[in-house]
């Protein structure tokens, strides 16, 4: 199939760049629950 | 948790289909060959960045109107899916413009405004990380993402109004414009799975914005605690 790469690599590039920034939208969602718990349990601790 | 699973899964379905259609489904270009199916992904892009940018714009404006930091929110939310949907649209134009044009990039009206738009809210996003009062920041945010939304309209219509390297819209494009049936009802496909994983992501966005806010009332609840003389203590702090 004549250029199939600049297809693949577009289709590939698409699905990453929403894959990567899921990934990083998800990580500081969670590490920002861990740091609310984390001061709750303070409150909590008092 | 199971709305979420379901959610997850029908999203992935929709992706693999749109995937399937737009590779084996739609025909074959006569002039570019299977290369034009970038279009399907490149397009649905743009769709979906114009559907965030404009979330964007109506939370900047109901965060002016009203002052309430839902808006603010909102408004933070959609610029920076909308910069990803963007991002994801300013790689995909050079891997098809090289096969068909013989060249990555040009600076014609179109691919310009384009870049100015990203470059617009990736300025509107630093901006943001340079002001810590909360309502400073989402007025002043807010301001600057109605100015940089004017440039969603001319991105818009660039290639309506100007002659450019970039095609003419094969979508509203007027007489001559269009697709053949099929490929529109595979774009329509591809488009639905971008928006619905674009919609899946500001939902995501939305809710560490939520997070962050209320973060920030902890630390002020703690640190006021600690002002009137009871400090809080952690266990093993004694």
């Amino acid at each position: 199939m004549k250029n199939f790469q600049f297809l693949f690599t577009a289709w590939i590039a698409v699905w990453a760049v929403f894959f990567v920034y899921e990934v990083s939208v998800a990580r500081r969602v969670s590490q920002l629950r861990d740091e609310i718990e984390r001061l709750k349990q303070q409150l909590r601790g008092r | 948790m199971k709305t979420r699973i379901a959610g997850a899964a029908l999203t992935a379905l929709l992706m693999i289909g749109a995937g399937y259609a737009a590779l084996f489904i739609a025909p074959t270009d006569v002039r570019q060959g299977e290369v034009y199916r970038i279009m399907f992904f490149h397009i649905s892009c743009w769709a979906a960045m114009f559907i965030a940018l404009a979330v964007s714009f109506a939370g900047n404006i109901a965060w002016l109107v009203t002052n309430r930091l839902k808006w603010d929110w909102l408004g933070v939310s959609g610029a920076e899916v909308g910069v990803a949907c963007c991002t994801a649209g300013l790689v995909t134009g050079p891997l098809w413009g090289r096969p068909v044009w013989g060249i990555w990039w040009t600076w014609d009206a179109r691919l310009t405004t384009t870049f100015i738009l990203w470059l617009l809210y990736i300025s509107y996003l630093l901006l943001r990380g340079l002001i810590e009062d909360p309502q400073r920041r989402a007025s002043l945010s807010a301001i600057f993402g109605i100015f940089a939304f004017l440039d969603v309209p001319l991105v818009y219509m660039s290639n309506r109004l100007w002659r450019t390297q970039h095609p003419q819209p094969v979508l509203f494009g007027g007489e001559g414009s269009g697709l053949a049936p099929v490929m529109l009802k595979v774009l329509m496909v591809c488009m639905a799975a971008i928006v619905v994983v674009m919609t899946l992501v500001l939902t995501d966005r939305y809710r560490l914005e939520r997070l962050r806010y209320e973060l920030d009332e902890l630390r002020v609840e703690i640190e006021s605690r600690a002002e009137e003389g009871n400090p809080i203590t952690t266990k093993g702090e004694g």
